[in-house]
């Protein structure tokens, strides 16, 4: 995983309550490796038409967006199934960080696991950074997660909270099974109690 | 000093508790760990690594997403992409000794059936899969979430997964159920009532009369849908109801070891006076069969009622978000419920597939015609066996229903069963999203018997007007 680096870049609004898994990578590309790569699925059935052709309207399709890395959502993004495909396909895309009020808690976890930072912001501030993205397409943002804060166009920062643990492995872009595995003695002498009263498992 | 009255989820929490680092992140011990035809990602980022499966005694594996419905033999998956992730979960549960119900073996079916079904999924434990559905398993009294292709991974290697503890939530339906209202409807009315985000970043345990006096596979259902809630788990206290149903199950505990597990069962219940951080209590005396109208699960309302207007949104995205739902749905606000024509009906998946959803669903299309393509889709091979024993599978073909192979066929299209472009199904799955069950498909999630209405009269209909004595 890559250690996650302050970012500054432009940002695409996605004011959609409820955008589900289903949306971000439709189940029928899920049979594909991850090596394949999955940036050009991402949105798919939003993005492109029938025929395969970009929608125009669509915010990631608008060339103000073009570069976009950061994505800022409404409530409950990434809701639905458990496939971590869908942050794949963000990530491939170049998405580093989502903004929204909240998250799908599984997706949530998959960003965590992929070097992509889910930022819960208060549902007034997400709707904000919406606004000043709209009003005036290709802004950047800044995301500071060291310093916990997300910086708007018009350089008001919004703190955000983060588990710090999660914090520490973004940051550090650690390999969460080789630290487990680092405790492989606290867990072989956890189950040996645990079995120890639980005979029947 | 006296300790904090504790809840089931905080109990069960603390009783796999590994290591806790200062800042709250704990790592957990998982009991069970059930894997399916989705999770091949996982087990080549653990080849990567040149890792093994550290507990294949614990881990339990069946296809379920990529089966073909129409037969048995790996052949019948006649699309090479599928039929290879069928075919992998074989070579990797091969490769590691992990114990797999494959396509052969008539105990393969949806995970979600099958864990219970098996005696699998205990009270106390914590069990995790790679799917969302997996708080299915917490109707057992157990901690049951869903996790993705890393974290799998992760439990693959170590059997332990970290995690930041969820709030406590409590939902409770008191009072009894009206004739013709499915733990189905009960649990559309508590995602109605609650919101589709409305348990995020909590534990939903079910509580109040209404659940306790619902059976065991009612319950799975109701949890099932705790992810449509926004929560990664829901769960029901173990009762007797609980302790009978999984009693001579395969896996279930013997002998000395069941009264020694039992009596550590009776220990889990939430404490009274334990506190939860939200809740909500819905009464059992006003839920009518559900229907969806929208493209997510919170868009439900009871079929006596219209298609509710956009004007009504709380606020501006909200009002954007259902005006294109019933675009895609092909719905006008102010119309009757009832009065929605389907092209199909599909009766299956991780929700509804039990053998009690199926006797409910044979009981409405028993002597009647089903006027639109409809299939049946058991959970499993013994759901299946167990139906053909009752002569269920007879019923559901004279009314003129397929009656097919288990697997999650239509709910999410990926074995190839799908919903065509425009077309409205009626199903008994769990989620209604844009393009769920193929792309363009518009959706109605329903009960079981809500379903065979729907197949008999070709729309949406109120059950209870087709119910006999």
């Amino acid at each position: 995983m890559e250690p996650f680096k302050p970012l500054a870049a432009v940002a695409a609004p996605l004011p959609i309550p409820n955008v589900d898994t289903d949306q971000i990578i439709p189940a029928r590309f899920l049979w594909r490796k991850r090596p394949d790569g999955w940036g050009h699925l991402l949105f798919h059935d939003l993005r492109f038409d029938d025929k395969g052709a970009p929608k125009p309207q669509f915010v990631l399709n608008r060339p103000e967006y073009g570069a976009a890395r950061i994505l800022v959502a409404e409530r409950n993004f990434g809701c639905g199934s458990s496939r971590e495909h869908a942050v794949w396909a963000l990530y491939d895309y170049g998405i580093r960080c989502v903004v929204a009020p909240s998250f799908g808690d599984i997706f949530f976890n998959n960003c965590m696991q992929n070097g992509l930072l889910p930022v819960q912001l208060p549902a007034q501030s997400a709707a904000d950074l919406i606004g000043a993205l709209q009003h005036a397409p290709g802004l950047n943002l800044g995301v500071d997660l060291e310093q916990q804060w997300v910086m708007g166009p018009d350089g008001v920062t919004h703190a955000f909270a983060i588990d710090p643990f999660r914090k520490e492995c973004l940051l550090a872009g650690a390999d969460e099974v080789a630290f487990t595995l680092g405790l492989a003695h606290k867990i072989e002498s956890f189950e040996q109690s645990y079995e120890r009263k639980l005979t029947w498992l | 000093m006296q300790a904090e009255p504790a809840t089931m989820f905080d109990k069960i929490w603390s009783a796999h508790a590994v290591e806790t680092r200062p800042d709250g992140a704990t790592l957990l011990h998982i009991d069970r760990h059930l894997v399916h035809d989705g999770s091949s990602n996982a087990f080549r980022m653990l080849k990567q690594r040149n890792l093994k499966v550290r507990r294949p005694d614990r881990t339990f594996a069946t296809p379920d997403h990529y089966v073909s419905t129409l037969g048995r033999d790996l052949a019948a998956i006649n699309e090479p992409s599928r039929r290879s992730m069928v075919e992998d979960l074989e070579a990797h549960t091969r490769a590691s000794g992990v114990t797999l119900f494959g396509l052969q073996d008539r105990r393969q079916g949806i995970v979600h059936v099958v864990g219970p079904e098996q005696g699998l999924s205990q009270p106390g434990m914590i069990i995790v899969c790679g799917d969302s559905h997996t708080a299915t398993h917490g109707a057992v009294g157990a901690l049951a979430f869903g996790i993705g292709a890393s974290e799998v991974a992760h439990v693959l290697a170590t059997q332990a997964l970290w995690q930041s503890k969820a709030k406590n939530m409590r939902v409770s339906v008191d009072g009894v159920l009206a004739p013709g209202v499915h733990a189905k409807d009960v649990i559309l009315a508590i995602i109605a009532n609650i919101g589709a985000g409305g348990g995020s970043g909590h534990v939903i345990e079910y509580a109040g009369s209404a659940i306790r006096s619902l059976s065991l596979e009612g319950r799975l259902t109701i949890c099932n849908m705790s992810i449509e809630a926004g929560a990664r788990a829901g769960m029901v206290a173990p009762d007797d109801t609980t302790y009978q149903y999984l009693q001579g199950r395969p896996y279930a505990p013997k002998g000395a070891d069941w009264d020694k597990a039992l009596a550590v069962w009776k220990t889990l219940p939430s404490q009274d006076g334990a506190e939860f951080d939200r809740e909500a209590h819905l009464d059992a005396a006003q839920i009518a069969p559900m229907v969806t109208w929208g493209t997510s699960p919170a868009a439900a309302a009871p079929i006596t009622d219209v298609v509710p207007d956009p004007a009504a949104a709380s606020d501006a995205n909200s009002r954007q978000a259902m005006q294109s739902a019933l675009a895609y749905m092909g719905l006008t606000p102010g119309s009757p419920l009832s009065e929605i024509s389907v092209n199909r009906v599909f009766i299956g998946s991780c929700t509804n597939s039990r053998i009690e959803d199926l006797r409910a669903a044979a009981k409405i299309a028993d002597g009647r015609r089903a006027v639109v393509p409809s299939m049946v889709v058991p959970g499993s091979g013994l759901v299946k066996a167990q139906a053909e024993a009752e002569g269920l599978d007879l019923i559901f073909r004279r009314a003129g229903f397929e009656w097919r192979e288990p697997g999650c066929s239509m709910c999410v299209g990926m074995n190839g069963d799908l919903v065509a472009p425009g077309d409205r199904c009626a199903s008994t799955s769990n989620r209604n999203f844009v393009g769920r069950q193929g792309k363009g498909a518009r959706t109605h999630l329903l009960s079981p018997p809500m379903a065979a209405a729907a197949a008999v009269t070709g729309k949406l209909t109120d059950v209870r007007q087709l119910m006999r004595p």
